[in-house]
């Protein structure tokens, strides 16, 4: 276990950064300034080998095979990195005139009028920074729509059951009230059960397609229509795009809102947990809302810069952040589409399916597939069976996999399949790759017949083992253990 | 194509499935298949995407660092190489959220660190794991403070970022939170309103928009006796190194920017927001907390703990629906810290002082400029000019100097005055570049008249 950056150090060790300039007493009263600093101080050669260590305390997707459901860990293209790190683009300031960013403002619209066309919308907003921020954003543009229609009663949205985990807090954020409608034994959104839900006090319909099942709804058509003659608005999630990308339209299937992960299913590396990129796409009459500013084209009259940030939208929400994008998350993504094209674009989606079901079709002997139809770009098994069997769960069967270097599948959700794995390998994995994680999966299955108390020993191998999460979490609400304090 | 598959692997994998092809297999329903010709870029060889993407970035004209006085919420500060080396190290940047504790060891010690840092430089007691940005940070302050309250109105410095005040207002108008602005006094900072009974928070931003240092303590007293929260607001990070602490000001919550810890402007974003409180506030802090625990063997281990609080936990009943946050920014600001020290960051703080005086002391030396503000600043300060602010932003980048924000592209001032930073990579010889050209500039005005 490396100790702590706080538990190392000396005064006064570390290189020399800036010519000096004497100390901030220098140039302020004291009573401006702070009493002390008391950070560590640590020589370069220290920090390197800290975070070093540190990184071997990681799976990650270059080490490590990443099946986690519905986040789509596929492999980051190298040119995304070195792209992005261009002068060019890294150190032009947000607040430059548009004349100074006419690279950076084409860039941005041509990615817009890209994923506009790929997903069937009017417009896209490139600023969301994440998918829970395209989702609050979406809301926003949606309670606001209303609103401007004088329609003040709409107050509740609809999510299915196997809707992404995400949108019952993003529809409240902005005092919506949620209602689940469930699915069926086939795995899809109860259309009944749907028009039920229906009156005029709904808002907005949140649906992930694929769900987070991997299931195509494929009475999607119908449900659109049904909320919309409710007078409610029809929100895509595109968690799952991956499985979609040139194959099919959510603009086509009547969806109002929708926003895309950049970090999923463009390759923008998840960086543990962030940045990533959350644009959100409009139909008609919903593209009016979006944020400002946006990226306009203007007409070559010969006068003033092609490209522009535009904040004239009298109808728009208004910014979701200072700035208009995370702009380098958009370089990477970028990037992976012109690398692609549309035809490489729609045969990754191709083969993320093709990777979900042929990993599907060989596990079907070793746990519970508990719905009938093939896949899209992912897959729920349940350990329910084996539960019942042996007494192992499915957060035993995770664990395994950690000890053979596989990260775990998203485990327990949808909340809908008892003992749930929630499995997307997507494209970039070989075939080999998918053997050996079936191989795995066996020789544990067979483990937990033959030895089931040993499975809730596991992992052994990795950096820690199972952590005692009660106890952090009792002293984390009277804010103790949440940072290094002197003296430990 | 970045995907593994031969077409051996395909038809041997289509054959375990009993399926044709790969378009039979990924088909949508009928109905939806795509009818139209798509807009999307051609497919061009890596080697061509390569130079188009740097024809694209050498369309840009980011100006020189040593000549960019362009600050108000991003900072073009210098990045040891240490920071990009080590955080964009594969085992960080492709990792994903750290549910897994056992598989995420890195990552999570990682952001305990900076939570700690957090609270050092804040003086505060607990910190998140981050959040989007400056002004998302402010958001959610303003949340925290709204359901600390049980009020739904803020009072707000006429000195915060307009931008930040921008966002803020985006999430008010959608959640039902009046907001309220307080006034200026002539020196740029800002005047505590008489009353505030009744309202969640006031909320200042130091040193402001205009870089004048305010008075937190009084404002946070001000507050406290209306049984209000005090919220403050740092865009500049770098000044932590320097100025009074949110803590030692009596400040409830401390949300901002932290690009200035080793992060590009990157024409803006991502950066990285931070949000810490005092513990009584823990449980409204807004997504990822990690917490130091053991493992079964007693080895220390670090997890994400009180998830009770989150959206994939507690759903509609959330502290806030953040889920991805910017694990990676804060790693190379935890990196920046590491590598400059309490030693480094003082002297990096002292010169960008050091800096923005020298700057200063050689606008003011220009016949017709002056300073209308007179408040202490840190790295940041208004100038009036004889002349429109704009002109003088256009003339100066045909000579690669970017010369600053005209307070008028964003409303908040006068259409002369410019608001203009100095960090410690602006050169001598920058500032001379500035001062020659814009007494041309200032010369020609006249000339024209």
């Amino acid at each position: 276990m490396p100790s702590l950056l706080f538990e190392q150090g000396e005064p006064g060790r570390g290189s020399t950064f800036v010519v000096d300039a004497g100390k901030p007493a220098d140039y302020l009263d004291s009573s401006l300034l702070r009493k002390d600093l008391p950070l560590p101080d640590l020589a370069e050669f220290e920090v390197t080998r800290h975070f070093v260590a540190l990184s071997h305390r990681n799976f990650s997707v270059d080490t490590n095979f990443y099946p986690l459901g519905s986040c789509t860990m596929k492999y980051n293209p190298k040119l995304n990195e070195a792209v992005s790190a261009f002068s060019g683009f890294a150190d032009l300031h947000p607040l430059v005139d548009d004349g100074c960013a006419q690279g950076a403002l084409q860039m941005m619209w041509r990615l817009e009028r890209t994923l506009t066309s790929l997903f069937g919308m009017e417009a896209f907003s490139l600023m969301p920074c994440a998918g829970a921020h395209g989702e609050l954003t979406a809301m926003l543009m949606a309670k606001k729509y209303h609103r401007d229609r004088g329609d003040d009663k709409r107050a509740t949205c609809i999510v299915p059951d196997t809707a992404h985990g995400t949108n019952p807090a993003s529809a409240a954020m902005v005092g919506y009230k949620v209602v689940s409608v469930p699915s069926t034994p086939q795995g899809r959104t109860d259309l009944a059960a749907l028009r039920a839900a229906l009156d005029e006090t709904v808002a907005v319909c949140m649906m992930t397609n694929p769900n987070t099942l991997g299931l195509f709804e494929d009475d999607i058509v119908e449900m659109t229509k049904a909320v919309h003659d409710a007078g409610g608005l029809m929100y895509y999630d595109g968690a799952n795009a991956n499985a979609i990308v040139g194959l099919c339209r959510p603009g086509d299937m009547g969806f109002d809102l929708m926003h895309l992960n950049l970090h999923k299913t463009f390759s923008v590396p998840h960086g543990g947990g962030g940045p990533g990129a959350g644009p959100v796409g409009a139909s008609a009459r919903l593209a009016p809302y979006l944020p400002v500013p946006r990226v306009l084209k203007r007409d070559s009259d010969g006068k003033g810069a092609e490209f522009a940030l535009d904040v004239a939208a009298p109808n728009s929400i208004g910014p979701v952040r200072v700035f208009a994008s995370h702009f380098i998350a958009l370089v990477r993504a970028y990037a992976y589409i012109v690398v692609h094209g549309l035809d490489g674009l729609r045969r990754n989606s191709q083969l993320a399916v093709l990777n979900a079901n042929y990993v599907r079709e060989r596990v079907k002997d070793l746990l519970t597939v508990p719905y009938a139809d093939r896949c899209r770009h992912e897959f729920v098994c349940s350990a329910e069976d084996l539960k019942k069997m042996t007494g192992v769960r499915a957060l035993d069967i995770a664990k395994g996999l950690l000890d053979a270097g596989i990260h775990a599948p998203t485990m327990y959700w949808p909340h809908v399949v008892p003992e749930c794995l929630m499995i997307e390998p997507t494209e970039t994995e070989t075939k080999q790759t998918l053997d050996g994680f079936v191989e795995v999966l066996r020789g544990l299955v067979t483990q937990a017949h033959a030895d089931p108390d040993s499975m809730r020993e596991l992992p052994r191998n990795t950096a820690v083992r199972r952590v005692d999460e009660a106890q952090v979490g009792r002293l984390a609400n009277k804010g103790i253990g949440l940072r290094w304090t002197p003296g430990g | 194509m970045y995907a593994p598959h031969t077409e051996h692997d395909i038809r041997e994998m289509l054959g375990v499935l009993g399926v044709e092809s790969l378009d039979a297999l990924s088909a949508p329903p009928r109905g939806l298949e795509i009818a139209r010709e798509l807009d999307v870029p051609p497919a061009m060889p890596e080697s061509v995407a390569y130079q188009h993407l740097r024809d694209l970035s050498r369309k840009n004209q980011p100006g020189d660092a040593e000549a960019s006085f362009l600050g108000a919420g991003a900072y073009r500060h210098y990045q040891p190489p240490a920071v990009p080396y080590l955080a964009t190290r594969s085992e960080f940047i492709t990792a994903y959220t750290p549910y897994q504790a056992e598989a995420s060891q890195g990552s999570l010690q990682a952001i305990f660190e900076w939570q700690t840092y957090i609270c050092l430089l804040t003086g505060l007691d607990v910190s998140n794991a981050s959040v989007y940005d400056g002004s998302t940070a402010l958001v959610e302050g303003v949340i925290m403070a709204s359901q600390a309250t049980g009020s739904k109105r803020v009072v707000v410095s006429a000195a915060l970022h307009p931008g930040y005040r921008a966002v803020l207002k985006t999430y008010a108008d959608g959640m039902g939170i009046e907001i309220v602005d307080a006034a200026l006094h002539s020196d740029g900072t800002t005047k505590i309103p008489a009353s505030m009974d009744g309202a969640a928070a006031l909320v200042v931003q130091s040193p402001n928009f205009y870089g004048c240092i305010e008075d937190v303590a009084a404002c946070a007293d001000a507050a406290h006796k209306a049984k209000a929260l005090c919220v403050e607001v740092i865009v500049e990070a770098m000044s932590l190194g320097a100025l009074k602490t949110p803590g030692e000001s009596g400040a409830d919550i401390a949300v901002g920017e932290a690009q200035s810890f080793g992060l590009p402007v990157g024409y803006g974003g991502p950066y990285v927001g931070f949000v810490a409180t005092t513990k009584e506030h823990v449980r409204r802090l807004p997504g990822r907390l990690v917490g130091a625990t053991h493992d079964v063997d007693g080895r220390k281990a670090y997890v994400l703990t009180l998830q009770g609080r989150e959206q994939h936990i507690r759903r509609e009943l959330a502290s806030s629906n953040i889920c991805t946050n910017q694990a990676l920014c804060a790693l190379f600001a935890t990196i920046y810290l590491a590598t400059v020290g309490a030693h480094g960051l003082r002297s990096i703080a002292a010169a960008n002082m050091a800096r923005a005086r020298d700057l200063r002391k050689a606008l003011l030396s220009i016949v017709g400029i002056t300073a209308p503000l007179g408040a202490p600043f840190f790295n940041e300060f208004v100038v009036r000019l004889p002349l429109a602010a704009r002109t003088v932003v256009d003339a100066l980048k045909r000579h690669d100097i970017v010369a600053g924000l005209p307070l008028s592209r964003l409303g908040a001032g006068d259409e002369r005055d410019l608001l203009v930073c100095a960090t410690e990579t602006t050169s001598a010889d920058g500032i001379a570049r500035f001062v020659a050209r814009l007494q041309e500039v200032m010369q020609h005005a006249v000339a024209a008249v």
